[in-house]
């Protein structure tokens, strides 16, 4: 049940545009068209930011999923106030997206196998993990420990919140001593990480797939790439913190194109979940 | 005189209110964040030398160097062998450059993960000293994988089978300060701060000037009396005079007492129990309300609840677990904690606040069961 609001939210009360600059190489795209792409330029193979629920609807098969804890709502814990208080901003987060916090949870099928899945909205506050993200990944882990079936992070997310103080970075602990038990459970888990993957999201459960796959260019590091520059003053190499840096470093297996991640995974689940899940093996190898 | 300033844990009398009464609470917190930083506030290895009666330090994490951000080795205390890991500032220029002003490298946080391991091995208990900026920022960590060995390190911490006691001794700077403070018990000096990321950084980003950093440590309620308040910190220990650089000595003694304290408490419990106790005391963060909005979907009603089953799954683990499921704010955290803790397993919440005269009326709900 999506979230019902007393008037439609602003992005749709005006007609939406007919085009879309691409960023990377400039090229103007027909939004139909880079929708139908999965939003990705294809000219130049840019990889658009794309929400949860359509981060969902592309890899899990059609009507399979299942969400769980909707209704997680942060408090404010802190009481946050800087230029604008952060109720106000949460408040101003739901209406642009309607949605109540950055981070969906809930069961569903890859290829005919059940697994358990997160994705989190860089839409919703730049994806930051507060108190419910942290849960809604805790609660994926716990909901795949439960029910024997994989577990799928989709990272898209700027790192800790910072309204909601060392709460936020409790959430690093707490999904991490989930995915310890996950482990330890013999269930497979594996990362995705999506244009951009910082902070402490990052330096949690996003580094510690079992396998971790992300979108060709995506940002991927810890620190931000002004901070390194700024209080280091440091030169930084090219293509830092990009996922082929990542991937040249060793901390992600795959770099795996939009189009192919559904199948990328579906692979992936049939090789490492858990057996007796149904199956649709195919018997392709993956390289490169 | 020793026991009256440490006093019991989370007895407030013990620890000076705070702001004083008159001073503007922004600069309060401030004045304790500038103390936390002070260069000539004892580090790790000077804490270590006033607190244990030998030390080895170890060096190097078997896979690319040593850190001079990051110190540890096995001590003993009192008769008490320990593993000691902790962050490294320097008390000058020239040590602040060999020890990279504390800011940890991958390889500091492997070594630390290598003497945690090695601690449990040996059947040690581990005590961390967290006093950082946070990790390093710099290109070359990116490149060897800080996120990577942050969160190993945590996860270290969260599976391992002999206690871990947290002295967060003056800056806890995000992630590179979590790395190694995810213990059992979290204890703070008193002019110690606690963040997720430096008031400068919060302040840039959410005021765009770093001139607005004092409003930021106030709004992220860095303190360790806050932090106390909110249940990431157990226990807050008083500085001597004006803060822990009159009296490094005396400010050792201090913290040896409530490692002593806090190793005897741990002490009590089996590794099954202190790693599901921990869990449990991670587990429970987070501010938040369910609302209630829960599709059921096929299949949904056959199934007992996931709380239920997640229950009856994690019951060899013991119940701490299960318990946790719930958002909840540090003080019910707190409460429930005290409760597992063995503290007083009778007392259910409900009576504990009759007693103190608290309805929780400010507390609604965490959540309705799933």
């Amino acid at each position: 049940m999506p979230l019902t609001l007393p008037f439609r939210p602003r992005r749709e009360t005006y007609p939406p545009d007919m085009w879309t600059k691409c960023p990377s190489c400039s090229e103007m795209l027909f939004n139909k068209h880079l929708e139908k792409n999965l939003r990705v330029c294809g000219t130049c193979g840019h990889h658009f930011r794309i929400s949860a629920k359509a981060r969902l609807d592309q890899l899990l098969d059609a009507g399979s999923f299942r969400e769980r804890d909707e209704g997680l709502a942060s408090r404010d814990p802190l009481g946050f106030v800087d230029s604008k208080p952060y109720a106000d901003r949460l408040v101003a987060a739901q209406l642009a997206t309607g949605r109540r916090d950055a981070a969906s949870w809930g069961f569903g099928a890859i290829g005919g196998r059940r697994v358990a899945i997160c994705a989190l909205d860089f839409g919703f506050m730049g994806g930051s993990m507060g108190s419910v993200v942290g849960e809604k990944v805790t609660r994926a882990a716990e909901g795949a420990f439960v029910e024997r079936v994989a577990l799928i992070v989709v990272s898209a997310s700027g790192g800790a919140r910072m309204q909601e103080g060392t709460l936020a970075l409790m959430q690093l602990v707490k999904t991490i001593g989930a995915l310890e038990r996950l482990r330890a459970a013999g269930l497979p888990y594996i990362s995705v990480l999506a244009d951009p993957t910082t902070g402490g999201v990052f330096a949690s459960f996003a580094a510690l797939g079992d396998v971790n796959v992300a979108e060709p260019k995506a940002l991927i590091g810890f620190a931000g790439a002004r901070v390194s520059a700024g209080t280091i003053a440091e030169e930084l190499p090219p293509g830092f913190q990009r996922s082929e840096f990542l991937f040249s470093h060793g901390f992600v297996d795959r770099i795996v194109t939009r189009a192919d991640l559904r199948d990328e995974l579906a692979l992936l689940l049939a090789l490492l979940g858990p057996a007796g899940a149904t199956d649709a093996t195919t018997g392709s190898v993956r390289r490169g | 005189m020793v026991d009256r300033l440490l006093g019991r844990p989370r007895d407030r009398e013990t620890v000076p209110a705070d702001p004083s009464p008159g001073v503007d609470p922004r600069d309060a917190v401030w004045a304790r964040v500038q103390l936390a930083r002070n260069p000539r506030r004892p580090h790790t290895l000077e804490l270590v030398s006033h607190i244990t009666d030998a030390f080895v330090e170890l060096h190097g994490d078997r896979l690319f160097g040593d850190d001079g951000a990051m110190v540890g080795g096995p001590a003993r205390i009192d008769g008490r062998r320990v593993m000691i890991v902790g962050h490294q500032k320097g008390a000058d220029t020239d040590e602040n450059i060999r020890r990279n002003f504390g800011m940890s490298k991958p390889e500091g946080f492997r070594k630390a993960i290598r003497l945690f391991e090695l601690a449990e091995r040996l059947g040690l208990p581990v005590v961390t000293f967290v006093d950082t900026p946070g990790a390093y920022p710099g290109a070359e960590a990116e490149e060897r994988g800080v996120a990577d060995a942050i969160a190993r390190s945590i996860g270290a911490m969260t599976r391992l089978r002999v206690p871990i006691i947290t002295l967060i001794t003056g800056e806890g700077g995000s992630g590179g300060a979590l790395a190694i403070a995810a213990g059992d018990v979290v204890v703070a000096l008193e002019n110690a701060v606690y963040a997720v990321i430096s008031p400068e950084g919060c302040a840039s980003i959410l005021w765009r000037t770093t001139e607005k950093a004092p409003d930021a440590a106030l709004a992220m309620r860095m303190s360790a009396q806050d932090q106390a308040e909110l249940g990431v910190v157990d226990r807050v220990v008083p500085e001597p005079g004006e803060g822990a650089h009159v009296d490094a000595a005396e400010t050792g003694r201090r913290l040896r007492a409530v490692i002593l304290e806090e190793l005897d408490k741990l002490a009590a419990l089996s590794p099954d129990e202190l790693v599901a106790k921990r869990g449990g005391r991670y587990r429970v963060f987070g501010a938040f309300d369910d609302l209630g909005i829960n599709e059921p979907g096929p299949g949904g009603a056959e199934r007992p609840g996931l709380a239920d089953r997640l229950r009856r799954a994690l019951e060899p683990m013991g119940k701490s677990v299960g318990d946790a499921l719930g958002g909840r704010t540090g003080r019910e955290a707190r409460d429930a904690r005290n409760t597992l803790d063995g503290r007083d397993p009778r007392e259910s919440r409900d009576a504990r606040e009759a007693r103190e005269g608290r309805d929780g009326r400010d507390e609604p709900p965490a959540r309705e069961e799933v």
